[in-house]
């Protein structure tokens, strides 16, 4: 019974962080439906940067932060600008391969930048473990827990209250009405590049604070597909309570079904629910159900 | 000189090889291709049999996307099932490389059917989603279901051989490849224009207006899912007999992107395009690989830059050829035939 809370506890914990990438994902989705499946990719770079920063100039942590936020809104601004907006109207494979393109370019680039060397970032957050009572939470899992936690929740916020959120979201919902209104939808799909850059780089600083930064760990970035389809494509909500179940099950099959098959369960678990949730219910738990029976 | 095209028949429109001028120059090139390893070192014979493969499997992969308009981020996966389907035939059942070939890719062709089931229910974004899940589901299998394939340490394949006569080196195993080859490039660019290519198109350019012109959306593209990854599996198998060794690590998702890129390059939905693009993504990294080498001479550590560096390039290609080139090398191949088939007076 320990067992099963303390790795339900993990699951939640890891599953804040698949939220918060997978918020990377469907913001670029919602206002642009483009699948950026170079946000893995994205996650390393800003991981490296702020790494970098952190250590080079001696920074405080804080600054070295929104330094890295800063770059993040730069990227995906020039990317969109210099990329993607050539390719609108464009069919959907052409819009795909790109992000791949750009994963490899980028990833190429990072890894020509620092060399593929494994590092850890400097202790910024106490490292006492969390102690609930029945379970046990790593100090590294909980800040990422609460920095996946407070960053969906600034997101959410933006939608909602402030005009740019609200343009992104007329944007998202008819892209002609939100014309007609004035809004520029160009700014707003550049903005939507920036913001799910923004929230890639956030997953990578965390998820180096985790486990250490490597050029690989993009490789989370395509785990996380699950997490998108099973909360809907276009759902910021869908995102996190799908990141938290993937991450659930993820580690409830490390446990039980990883001694069974003789290890690598875990790795390959999401995408074996990915299958069942597309064959299933393809939209995911709260996605809009656009998608044609053909 | 030529100055037009002048057609008065659907079959003449139709031919492959559409004047004497083409067909002379097809066999110059075949004898050409014939001749090559009477000429060639060891090192570009490697190099010719690995775009031989490339070959094969971009062009499978171009009927799947290219025609029938259906992504697959998971070819590389079916190029392993074929590997792994001869490789076990012939270490454990005794088969011989000539019966475990057609079955590899029969084999291949039954996985792609699996994975194609979906695209019934899911399509574009989502089916690309589904293959990209089953390129790892199928990894996985390939490196945990040890009692079959031998986990991570893989299996030692005999090379193939016909009687007592060995296809065991670079200019033996290049005949077969090429044979392969030409049969595979035959056969795709005449289905493509029979019935079967015409629903693959229809499918592509209005899913729905062709369902209501009487194709069985179904059928059509789990013919498509069949026949391009029995073309994986062939160039699967034909790789694993080449290197006589297979493991995990030679069909890695890596390689799904690359064969997409081949396809990309070359030209969605032409035939022609996707041996261009497969001669010409297998030959840049090369020369990138030959560069880094001259390289090394000059700046000291420039070696463990030809990774990455061959990362940029190929992302770069990607990218580049989709924002400036989107038809690919294809087109720019008929340009350049269109003009020098009027020129010096191109007005």
């Amino acid at each position: 019974m320990d067992i099963l809370l303390q790795v339900i506890v993990t699951g939640i914990a890891t599953g804040g962080v698949y939220g918060l990438i997978a918020l990377g994902y469907v913001l670029i989705y919602k206002a642009t439906s483009i699948l950026n499946l170079a946000t893995g990719s994205f996650m390393t770079l800003g991981a490296f940067v702020c790494l970098t920063i952190l250590v080079g100039s001696g920074a405080p942590f804080w600054a070295a932060f929104v330094g890295t936020l800063a770059f993040a809104f730069v990227l995906g601004i020039a990317i969109e600008r210099m990329v993607l907006r050539q390719l609108i109207g464009e069919p959907i494979i052409s819009v795909i391969m790109v992000t791949i393109g750009l994963a490899f370019v980028v990833q190429g680039l990072t890894h020509l930048i620092w060399s593929p060397d494994y590092r850890s970032f400097p202790e910024i957050f106490p490292p006492e473990p969390l102690n609930l009572n029945f379970a046990v939470v790593p100090s590294g899992l909980l800040w990422g827990f609460i920095f996946a936690v407070v960053g969906t929740l600034i997101f959410i916020l933006i939608f909602k209250f402030t005009r740019t959120g609200v343009a992104m979201r007329a944007t998202a919902n008819d892209q002609q009405a939100a014309l007609s209104m004035g809004i520029s939808v160009r700014w707003i799909f550049a903005l939507s590049w920036s913001f799910g850059a923004i929230a890639a780089v956030i997953g990578g600083i965390v998820i180096g604070n985790i486990s250490g930064i490597s050029i690989y760990m993009g490789d989370i970035g395509l785990k996380v597909l699950a997490v998108i389809i099973l909360g809907g494509l276009d759902s910021i909500g869908g995102a996190i309570l799908g990141g938290l179940i993937i991450g659930i099950l993820e580690n409830l099959t490390g446990i039980y079904i990883d001694p069974l098959v003789g290890g690598g369960a875990k790795a390959v678990a999401p995408f074996f629910i990915l299958v069942i949730i597309l064959m299933i219910r393809p939209y995911g738990l709260f996605g809009k159900e656009i998608i044609e029976r053909v | 000189m030529r100055c037009g095209d002048f057609k008065e028949t659907y079959i003449k429109d139709e031919e492959i090889f559409q004047s004497l001028f083409v067909k002379l120059w097809m066999c110059l090139f075949l004898l050409f291709l014939a001749a090559f390893p009477f000429l060639a070192n060891p090192y570009l014979l490697y190099v010719a049999n690995m775009i031989g493969f490339a070959v094969i499997a971009a062009v499978g992969l171009n009927l799947l996307t290219g025609f029938t308009g259906q992504i697959s981020l998971g070819h590389a996966a079916f190029a392993g099932v074929g590997g792994y389907t001869s490789a076990i035939l012939i270490t454990r059942l005794g088969f011989s490389f000539w019966i475990a070939l057609p079955c590899a890719g029969m084999m291949a062709a039954i996985a792609g059917l699996i994975i194609g089931i979906p695209s019934l229910r899911v399509k574009g974004l989502y089916l690309c989603i589904a293959t990209l899940a089953a390129q790892f589901i199928f990894d996985f299998f390939f490196i945990h279901w040890e009692g079959l394939t031998h986990g991570i340490r893989g299996i030692n394949v005999p090379p193939p051989s016909l009687g007592s006569f060995l296809i065991n080196t670079e200019k033996r195993f290049y005949f077969l490849t090429l044979i392969m080859v030409v049969l595979a490039v035959g056969y795709a660019r005449n289905l493509v224009r029979s019935r079967v290519g015409r629903a693959f198109v229809a499918i592509r350019d209005r899913d729905l207006a062709a369902e209501i012109i009487g194709i069985n959306l179904f059928r059509y593209k789990l013919i498509a899912f069949a026949i391009s990854s029995f073309y994986a599996g062939i160039a699967g198998a034909l790789w694993v007999g080449f290197i006589r060794i297979v493991t995990p690590e030679h069909f890695p998702f890596y390689l799904s992107i690359q064969y997409l890129a081949m396809v990309i390059v070359g030209g969605l939905g032409s035939v022609l395009g996707s041996i261009f693009g497969a001669v010409f993504m297998t030959l840049v990294p090369e020369l990138l690989n030959v560069l880094s080498g001259i390289l090394k001479d000059i700046f000291t550590g420039t070696t463990q830059l030809f990774i990455p560096l061959k990362e940029v390039v190929f992302g770069s290609l990607i990218v580049l050829f989709l924002i400036f080139e989107p038809r690919g090398l294809a087109e720019i191949w008929r340009r350049i035939k269109a003009f020098f088939l009027l020129w010096p007076f191109s007005y």
